[in-house]
């Protein structure tokens, strides 16, 4: 791999100025809204057409991807050109292009564990945001013992054949494929799943949504009845899909962290020190009124700044060769904390201007605020829970030994 | 911001884990404590300067480099996972920092090379009450013909029963509570009008209350401007701070993986008690307070080095979740230890008690989310 040196890198950081001056819409450079999300796909929605835009030309570059190989479309960059680029879009505050679970989780797998044919056919798409992807992973019999899987599938000779249950797929009813956890041996546990691909599209598969609490309903049941899938569309050995899986999972774990859950940043959302003052009201010194609430306020803060600057520190180690081994559940466990303290903290510094669920009467951001607490609750649940990422760092990182 | 130590910096973290492990180990401590040394420990002090731990940050000759605060931090680290007592936060990091940001050419000339040397040490004479407060001072110094004449109390002043030398906070314009009226002083510790009535205290490292009855010093002994030392005394806080908080990384670790190897030990119900998932999950957040807490320590002490504009924010930041985290673990080493861990025989008692000495020095948690937030502007 070659090295950056710091004039090749300012060198970088002129072009890719430039370039995103040039090509970076100025509606892009403003917050985003929560219904100008770009997930893509094959039936993409682009409210603000700029936002379409956008994408192509990141795309077209390979910038949505920048550190994946040229020869898939990717950007092909150093680590250090693609932080200079992260740089570069956070100064003029461009919004990210395209949010896709194909580049957080299954991309990246998929690099690792495809065959070349597979990595052609598939990873452009990613990266130009032409397929959506959702993530079969979880049933109703296993959630956190992810391998109790019962989904089957059956080597019919020129294809598989597929027939069962997923459950919490999130957006299943508007993505195009799914990647696929499926039992080919029901003999053994972890060495009898697959690793499989499939178009959302193919006779069998049915999605019903699911609401949550917060009013939304991204998720899904899955159900899969005879459903036909092409031999090649498996990824790696058949029964040797759990490492897949399991790769796959931190894969999810840190950007899920990375990106702060969801990573909208809250647009029209203030922070709790910002509603705080307005309506609990400061004291003289222009501090918050309530002490106490002051006092854990500033204790979130903290421990997001404490938790930004723990990021930085795994890059920089990871970077310098210095191994931080299973950094994915740390700071999963600590990313689910800190959004769901926030989500306290902005509903308790709302009182009862965070208590409106729709209609007139409440201020917009108020009520996103009240949407997203309900939906924080998820957090310590969604790509492995808390306890289950406790058990990972207690295990495999502290050395503590299973109950004998 | 740099999180990744050089290899000189790597070095002297060997160097300094090897030399506390070794020499000033718990048992090291124990030992003066039964033998009622309170803290005084002139061998350990000479090994210290043989090491040459007093001037990690002053140059040999002017402008040359230092393994800087980082360095510093290293060996504050080290001497926190064996609740060491040395003269060095008060000596090497804050003596050596008030000099070299406030002291004269003069000053810094005459004292920078002996405390490099560890030929002497410091104790900063500061507080007044049973809580930091930096500008809360009452202690007077009045101009006379010569210089001045320095009355007052300092309570609880850390090594002031063993130093050579006091840097004295006193007010020559105001009231107690005015940030402008503070000035700094170079005081020797055998100066007449001192008196040093020494205190024993829980972590067995000591302390003193120190009273100044018609002390004469001479103008020479006013360290930067007179009326502005807050301007000095602010930023070298700041570094006590973030100094300490390496120091309360240190316990918060070695207090940590002592309690880990008895988790992987002992048996109860034939099982190893580590095996328990409450104590295991426990064990797992607290490492990711260890884990977040050293990003912290590591970005404030490298903040200094780097001369950034938030050494405040960061000091605060590394001081109050430090304090937090020494607290949490000492706490459930000595819970998860269980009976043992109450008996003065083992020794996660020691880091408890420090732990509440470390809280209240430089600001507690609480002073510092208050200013942390002050600083937000909330
Ligand atoms: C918002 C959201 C989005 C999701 N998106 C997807 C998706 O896109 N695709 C997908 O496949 N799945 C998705 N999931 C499913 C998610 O991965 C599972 O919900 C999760 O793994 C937990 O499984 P479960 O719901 O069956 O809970 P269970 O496993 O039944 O757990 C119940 C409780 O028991 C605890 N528990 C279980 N085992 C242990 C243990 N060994 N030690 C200690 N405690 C334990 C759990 O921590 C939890 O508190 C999503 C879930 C949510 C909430």
């Amino acid at each position: 791999m070659a090295y950056d040196n710091a004039e090749q890198l300012e060198e970088f950081r002129l072009a890719a100025r430039k370039w995103l001056e040039e090509n970076c819409p100025p509606s892009m450079r403003t917050p985003m809204l929560d219904d100008e999300i770009v997930w893509g796909g094959r039936n993409a929605t682009f409210k603000n057409p700029d936002s379409k835009v956008w994408l192509d030309r990141m795309g077209e570059k390979g910038w949505t991807a920048p550190e994946w190989p040229k020869e898939y479309g990717g950007g092909g960059l150093s680590r250090g050109e693609a932080r200079v680029l992260e740089q570069e879009m956070r100064r003029i505050k461009a919004r990210p292009p395209l949010f896709s679970f194909g580049l957080w989780m299954f991309g990246p797998a998929l690099l690792e564990f495809g065959n070349y044919e597979q990595k052609l056919r598939f990873i452009p798409d990613i990266v130009k945001g032409k397929i959506r992807w959702c993530q079969g992973y979880s049933e109703p019999g296993a959630g956190s013992d992810l391998a109790d899987l019962q989904t089957r599938c059956e080597d019919k000779g020129d294809h598989y054949l597929i027939n069962g249950q997923k459950v919490w797929t999130s957006y299943a009813d508007k993505a195009d494929w799914i990647f696929c956890l499926v039992r080919t041996d029901t003999s053994v546990k972890h060495e009898g799943i697959s690793f499989i691909l499939f178009d959302m599209k193919s006779p069998g598969v049915e999605a019903r949504p699911i609401q949550l609490i917060s009013g939304e309903s991204p998720f899904c049941e899955t159900f899969f009845t005879d459903v036909k899938v092409p031999k090649d569309q498996l990824v790696g050995r058949l029964n040797g899909g759990w490492d897949i899986a399991k790769r796959l999972l931190q894969f999810e774990r840190s950007s899920i962290s990375a990106g702060g859950f969801g990573g909208t940043g809250g647009s029209g959302i203030l922070g709790p020190e910002d509603y705080a003052k307005q309506h609990v009201g400061t004291d003289e010194a222009g501090r918050i009124a309530d002490g106490d609430m002051r006092g854990r306020i500033t204790d979130h803060k903290m421990y997001v700044k404490a938790f930004s600057l723990t990021v930085q520190r795994q890059a920089e180690q990871a970077k310098a060769g210095q191994a931080v081994g299973h950094t994915a559940s740390i700071l999963k466990y600590a990313a689910a904390k800190m959004n769901q303290d926030r989500h306290e903290l902005l509903i308790e510094s709302l009182g009862t201007e965070g208590l409106g669920w729709e209609g007139e009467g409440f201020d917009r951001g108020a009520k996103k605020a009240t949407r997203q607490w309900l939906r924080s609750k998820g957090n310590s649940i969604e790509g492995g829970t808390s306890e289950i990422n406790l058990n990972v760092v207690a295990k495999r990182v502290l050395g503590l030994k299973e109950h004998q | 911001m740099s999180f990744v130590l050089t290899e000189d910096q790597e070095m002297l973290r060997e160097t300094a884990t090897a030399f506390a492990r070794d020499e000033l180990s718990i048992a090291h401590l124990r030992a003066m404590r039964d033998a009622g040394a309170n803290g005084k420990d002139s061998a350990t002090r000479q090994k210290l300067a043989e090491l040459g731990f007093f001037g990690v940050i002053i140059p040999d000759e002017p402008g040359a480099e230092t393994f800087g605060m980082a360095g510093l931090g290293q060996i504050l680290e080290a001497q926190g996972r064996t609740v060491a007592a040395t003269p060095l936060l008060q000596t090497a990091l804050i003596a050596a920092s008030t000099l070299q940001l406030g002291g004269s050419a003069a000053q810094q000339a005459a004292w920078l090379p002996k405390i490099a040397a560890g030929e002497k040490t410091f104790a900063l004479a500061l507080d007044e009450s049973a809580h930091f407060s930096p500008y809360n001072v009452s202690t007077e110094a009045e101009r006379n013909g010569q210089g001045y004449t320095i009355n007052g109390l300092k309570k609880y002043v850390p090594d002031a029963h063993h130093a050579d030398m006091l840097i004295v906070v006193a007010r020559t314009f105001g009231e107690a509570g005015d940030r402008h009226g503070l000035s700094l002083f170079l005081v020797p510790a055998d100066a007449k009008g001192v008196s040093i009535a020494e205190l024993k205290t829980v972590d067995s490292h000591g302390a003193a209350h120190v009273t100044f009855d018609g002390v004469n010093v001479p103008e020479s002994a006013l360290i930067g401007p007179a009326d502005e030392g807050a301007d000095i005394l602010d930023p070298v806080l700041d570094r006590a701070a973030i100094g300490l908080a390496a120091e309360m990384l240190g316990s918060s670790q070695a207090a940590f993986d002592m309690t880990l190897e008895y988790l992987n030990t002992r048996k109860q119900f034939g099982q190893l008690i580590g095996s328990f998932q409450s104590l295991q999950h426990r064990a797992a957040k607290m490492f990711v307070d260890l884990e977040m807490t050293r990003s912290c320590v590591m970005a404030a002490l490298s903040a200094v080095d780097e001369g950034k504009a938030d050494i405040a924010e960061l000091a605060s930041l590394a001081k109050a979740r430090a304090g937090e985290l020494v607290h949490l673990v000492s706490n459930e080493c000595v819970q998860m230890h269980g009976g043992i861990g109450m008996t003065d025989a083992a020794e996660p008692g020691f880091y408890m008690k420090r732990a509440r000495v470390q809280e209240a020095l430089y600001g507690s948690a609480s002073w510092h989310r208050d200013r942390y937030a002050r600083l937000g502007g909330y």
